[in-house]
């Protein structure tokens, strides 16, 4: 029974892994795209790299979003334990 | 952990799209310029709300066959995850106006539609605060929310294409997908819908308990008072 347990959250844990490196994989296609000139587009803003910036803070605004989620969903989970007893 | 692997498969969508959203390549196009990245994060808000809206009407017909308190609460939820996720449409959508149409409010088809939408389902939760009767407001409610559904069809999907209107698709103008949604755009662009979908089901779950547990505190409390 506990080695199934540990059995299952392994495989929980090598699913994210999965997800993670098809997100890494997915996002690479970026270091190698170019397109056509002529447009106005942040371009600069790009090639001095500040857009990274923008990129990073709004990733951990959703982070932090992701976190405060997870601590209310474990919040409901001890309340609802608690209740079915 | 084995029923929680669609909240991380949101949460994760939603950081590939914020990171490919922003870096990645799309389109040059005159007066959109960068703001077509907004596909990703306005268009989806839209997509997300008719996707919950949807699932909250197949919950309001649920309750009217099998007269479930919980299909009930699951549809109310939905619909209210939805009226929020359309409350940033119209504000993330006004902006995106100012600065690509040169107004916050145009006079367009799809913008009043989506006005309208939202003020219909405002008019759903005042009807289900209208009503004292539990079963009565289940019922009323529900009915009233396959009404709301088809109107938001009508004003999102159907009105929009027959008259003249600023947004792709609509009244003759060709819509993103058409060319400028390029495959470039699609591969960010349809991930973000289910993303946000699944984020937005995720607080609409955590509404739903918190109700199920008040529920839960009512029926202890009557069971003490007898």
């Amino acid at each position: 029974m506990m080695n199934w347990k540990i059995k299952k959250n392994s495989m929980m844990k090598n699913k994210i892994v999965l997800l993670i490196s098809a997100l890494l994989i997915l996002i690479s296609g970026n270091l190698v795209a170019q397109g056509p000139e002529g447009v106005e587009m942040a371009d600069a803003m790009r090639a001095n790299g500040k857009i990274y910036v923008v990129v990073a803070v709004v990733a951990i605004v959703f982070a932090v979003i992701t976190v405060y989620l997870i601590s209310i969903d474990r919040k409901l989970r001890k309340l609802e334990k608690e209740a079915g007893k | 952990m084995k029923r929680h692997w669609w909240k991380a498969l949101g949460v994760i969508i939603i950081f590939y799209t914020i990171i490919q959203g922003f870096l990645g390549e799309v389109p040059h196009y005159f007066i959109l310029n960068e703001t077509i990245r907004n596909m990703y994060f306005h268009v989806t808000m839209w997509f997300a709300m008719i996707i919950l809206m949807l699932a909250s009407v197949i919950y309001s017909v649920k309750h009217l066959s099998s007269g479930s308190r919980i299909s009930d609460l699951k549809a109310k939820e939905l619909a209210l995850t939805g009226v929020v996720l359309s409350i940033a449409g119209l504000l993330t959508g006004s902006l995106w106006a100012k600065y690509t149409w040169g107004a916050f409010w145009v006079n367009d088809a799809k913008l009043n539609g989506a006005a309208v939408t939202f003020l219909i389902y405002l008019a759903y939760f005042i009807l289900r605060n209208s009503v004292e009767d539990e079963q009565k407001k289940g019922r009323l409610a529900a009915v009233y929310n396959i009404f709301a559904f088809v109107m938001m069809i009508v004003f999102l999907g159907i009105l929009p294409r027959m008259t003249d209107s600023l947004h792709p698709g609509n009244g003759g103008n060709p819509g993103f997908d058409q060319y400028d949604l390029d495959a470039r755009m699609q591969m960010v662009f349809r991930p973000a819908v289910i993303g946000w979908t699944l984020i937005a089901v995720w607080v609409t779950t955590l509404k739903i308990r918190y109700h199920q547990l008040l529920w839960k505190k009512e029926e202890m409390n009557d069971e003490l008072e007898n």
